[in-house]
């Protein structure tokens, strides 16, 4: 599995490599696209990402000291409920609402406000490295379906409990995605002052 | 695998912790900062990671291969980044080269030899 998540690290870092080299040549018109971003949204999901984290490790160390089968599904539920929150908001306040505003680039693209150009390759940056986050999100939590019906029909003992600290190892890595995602695209943008520069 | 069982309290801190470094970084982004906002905020994602690998990821309990692939895949990172960036950021120099000529090259030379 860490070998899995080091090509995972190189997917990703090939995405952060371009956004820190487009960065650098359009610093003006990133800023002024990552101002076109709702921190508060940003912000609420990586609260939500950490909580599910946070869940997915305690439904491991409830199979691993050998608790109630109970206990474990509730925590997976918990896990995958919160991922779904995050999809959600991602998906209804943030993806539908920038492509009702006309900055979703190849489908309904009105903003021309200054470096309008170069926003829009910021926007392309967004919902690639957004969107491939969010697939990651999808995937994991259809494995985490699996394990919950798994754990429901009491496969996992405090000897055998491998595939729960495996997924939890992928689900762990794509909460670390977005934990750099959101500084990135969110927040560097200068907050403090009106736009780009 | 690990066999450590890592306990809830920890996590709960780790967790705590996680959530305060979320607070800060969102904060400090609206503090004018200049260049150091980018490095305060990349510096407060790096403790996250860190964090979350180290605890919820169990690698502080684990030690040998699974370290190995982690240093092995964040120096490839470091790899991709760093020649990706030597090569863009030197891209659009003036290439300016000397004409070879005697007089071009009497400073350089009276430079060696002094």
């Amino acid at each position: 599995m860490w070998i899995f998540l080091a090509t995972e690290i190189l997917f990703f870092g090939g995405m952060f490599t371009s956004y820190t080299i487009y960065r650098a040549l359009h610093l003006s018109a990133f800023e002024a696209g990552s101002h076109l971003l709702e921190v508060k949204f940003g912000a609420t999901n990586t609260a939500i990402l950490i909580c599910s984290s946070l869940t997915m490790a305690l439904a491991i160390h409830a199979a691993a000291t050998g608790k109630k089968k109970s206990q474990i599904v509730t925590y997976l539920i918990l896990t995958m409920l919160l991922g779904a929150t995050f999809l959600g908001i991602k998906l209804w306040f943030e993806w539908h609402h920038d492509y009702v505003d006309g900055i979703a680039p190849g489908l309904n693209w009105t903003y021309n406000g200054p470096y309008a150009p170069g926003v829009q390759m910021f926007m392309c940056f967004y919902f690639f490295m957004t969107g491939l986050h969010a697939l990651h999100m999808v995937i994991g939590i259809g494995v985490l379906t699996v394990l919950t019906i798994m754990a429901a029909r009491g496969r996992f003992t405090e000897k055998y409990y491998a595939p729960l600290e495996i997924t939890g190892l992928y689900w762990h890595f794509v909460d670390i995605v977005w934990i750099f995602l959101f500084p990135l695209l969110y927040l560097i943008g200068g907050r403090y002052s009106g736009g780009g520069h | 695998m690990s066999e450590h069982i890592v306990p809830v309290k920890t996590y709960a801190a780790v967790f705590i912790a996680l959530i305060c470094g979320t607070l800060l970084t969102t904060g400090i982004a609206y503090v004018d900062l200049g260049t150091w906002n980018t490095v305060v905020a990349l510096a407060i994602a790096v403790a996250k990671m860190m964090l979350v690998v180290l605890f919820f990821m169990h690698v502080k309990y684990n030690r040998g291969m699974t370290r190995i692939v982690l240093i092995a895949a964040f120096f490839w990172l470091g790899i991709m980044i760093c020649f990706s960036l030597s090569d863009e950021l030197t891209r659009h120099w003036e290439y300016n080269p000397l004409p070879w000529t005697e007089s071009a090259l009497l400073p350089y030379i009276s430079h060696l030899l002094l």
